[in-house]
């Protein structure tokens, strides 16, 4: 099964595919067209947790070198934004790049989880779109905040699909297409870390609450966007998640 | 603990890390050498996630009773008013208050790409006693810090002497990602912190703000 969160009509309402294409099924029974609605980040969002370099090929294509620990860090609630939303690219960058990841949400709290135990704890996974800007990119504390934690800078959605309906651990395909144009293309399979080591490296330190998502990090392929480009992050049996470039002016800066 | 508006913490917590010149200035000529290059020229933020916060009178937890602590003593910033691309002569009328802020870290010695786990551990950041409204405090930038380690005087600092005083950090940060009310931002630590282990009574006392204490245990669930 799986599940979005629209607003529509006044209220924010879970939502499921509807029985026609190109429609919504609300949980109130209201049927919609899925453009007529506002698309949020599909769960309520706790801690985001994001993983950098987690592809061999994207660390190579950075020029990092292999890693004994996940590189990790930590996002605020502000940077999220849902499917069809926009996202601010402001007018001194001149690197900006998409990041499609796939996105796991915990279920059930994790403290101190052994790899071995380390799926129960995964309620589903939704598709991320993890925008960095690297002009702001400095040495200290990286991936610094100005760059990785800007409002709207974390797009997530349409959906979250439950584990259960997808292969443990996932094996999925993933590509981010830029104006229609296929620019990135990776599988969750080549995860540096995987989903079970990270579960259990995270909780071995920090209790994951239901709610908590880890964004398990791109593959090689990204490339700077502009203003206007429109920008669709797909993973197979996940989702198809949509966003577009926007300037200063949309935001009165 | 929160007796102004907006009445409570949203939950997130933000904090920033060589904002004192003295703390940077700790690290020498290592500021402009590999892995660094250079001082930082934009605020070094990090985040305090959900399970880091610790309910009030409860212990900051180590995971055996050799392993120390760093007490990071801290102004916190409350948010009273959403704070984005904000100018810094109006950054203080987004603030709510100030609380003190015990940040407690794993020692580390690199600030390139620190590991989470140094600060995002269980029960690591403790709040209190409780929210100061702005009004009462003149100059959150001359504020004494003052750190006590079962009784004794452990450290003395203050607010002052930052690169970026309150309301220029506030309007900084703001630049980039929308502060909310509730939020959290804590000003900076002082270097030398001191060092604590299971067992240990840490007070923090910030003129004006009273005085949070809290302590160390080890967490009952470390031995799996």
């Amino acid at each position: 099964m799986k599940r979005a969160r629209v607003a529509f009509a006044g209220r924010v309402h879970e939502a499921t595919p509807g029985a026609a294409e190109g429609t919504l099924r609300l949980a109130d029974g209201q049927s919609v067209a899925e453009d007529a609605v506002v698309w949020l980040p599909p769960f309520e969002v706790g801690t985001i947790v994001a993983l950098g370099l987690n592809y061999a090929d994207h660390a190579k294509e950075l020029a990092f070198k292999a890693q004994d620990e996940p590189l990790v860090f930590l996002k605020g609630p502000g940077s999220l934004i849902g499917h069809r939303g926009q996202t601010r690219r402001p007018a001194d960058a001149t690197f900006m790049h998409y990041e499609c990841e796939l996105a796991v949400v915990i279920g059930k709290p994790a403290r101190k989880v052994a790899r071995a135990d380390a799926m129960a704890h995964v309620a589903g996974y939704t598709v991320a779109n993890d925008y960095a800007i690297r002009d702001y990119l400095e040495n200290w504390y990286r991936p610094n905040l100005r760059v990785k934690n800007r409002d709207g800078g974390t797009v997530l959605g349409p959906w979250l699909v439950d584990a259960v309906d997808i292969e443990s651990p996932p094996q999925l395909a993933l590509r981010t297409f830029v104006n229609g144009r296929l620019a990135q293309q990776g599988n969750t399979r080549d995860l540096v870390f995987d989903i079970p080591f990270l579960i259990e490296y995270l909780s071995e330190f920090m209790t994951l609450a239901p709610g908590d998502v880890i964004l398990t990090g791109t593959p090689e392929g990204v490339s700077n966007v502009t203003v206007g480009d429109e920008v669709v992050c797909e993973i197979e049996g996940i989702g198809r998640l949509a966003n577009t470039i926007v300037g200063d002016a949309t935001f009165g800066r | 603990m929160f007796d102004v508006p907006p009445w409570r913490l949203s939950g997130p917590v933000y904090g920033v890390l060589m904002n004192h010149r003295a703390a940077l200035a700790a690290l020498g000529d290592a500021v402009t050498q590999p892995p660094y290059k250079a001082a930082p020229k934009g605020v070094v933020l990090y985040v305090k996630p959900r399970n880091t916060l610790i309910a009030p009178g409860g212990a900051a937890l180590v995971d055996a009773a050799t392993q120390r602590l760093e007490v990071g003593a801290a102004l916190g910033i409350v948010i009273g008013r959403t704070a984005c691309g904000i100018a810094e002569k109006d950054a203080m009328d987004c603030i709510a208050g100030y609380v003190i802020v015990a940040d407690f870290s794993v020692p580390h010695d690199t600030w390139f790409r620190p590991a989470i786990r140094f600060k995002a551990r269980d029960a690591s950041c403790a709040i209190g006693p409780r929210v100061v409204a702005r009004e009462a405090i003149a100059d959150p930038d001359a504020l004494e810090v003052r750190v006590f380690v079962d009784g004794k005087l452990a450290q003395v600092t203050g607010t002052g002497d930052t690169l970026r005083p309150v309301a220029r950090l506030v309007a900084d940060v703001s630049e980039f990602m929308t502060l909310a009310p509730g939020d959290l931002l804590l000003a900076g630590v002082a270097p030398g912190a001191p060092r604590v282990g299971a067992g240990a009574e840490v007070a923090i006392e910030i003129e004006g703000l009273g005085r949070l204490d809290t302590r160390v245990v080890v967490n009952p669930e470390a031995a799996r």
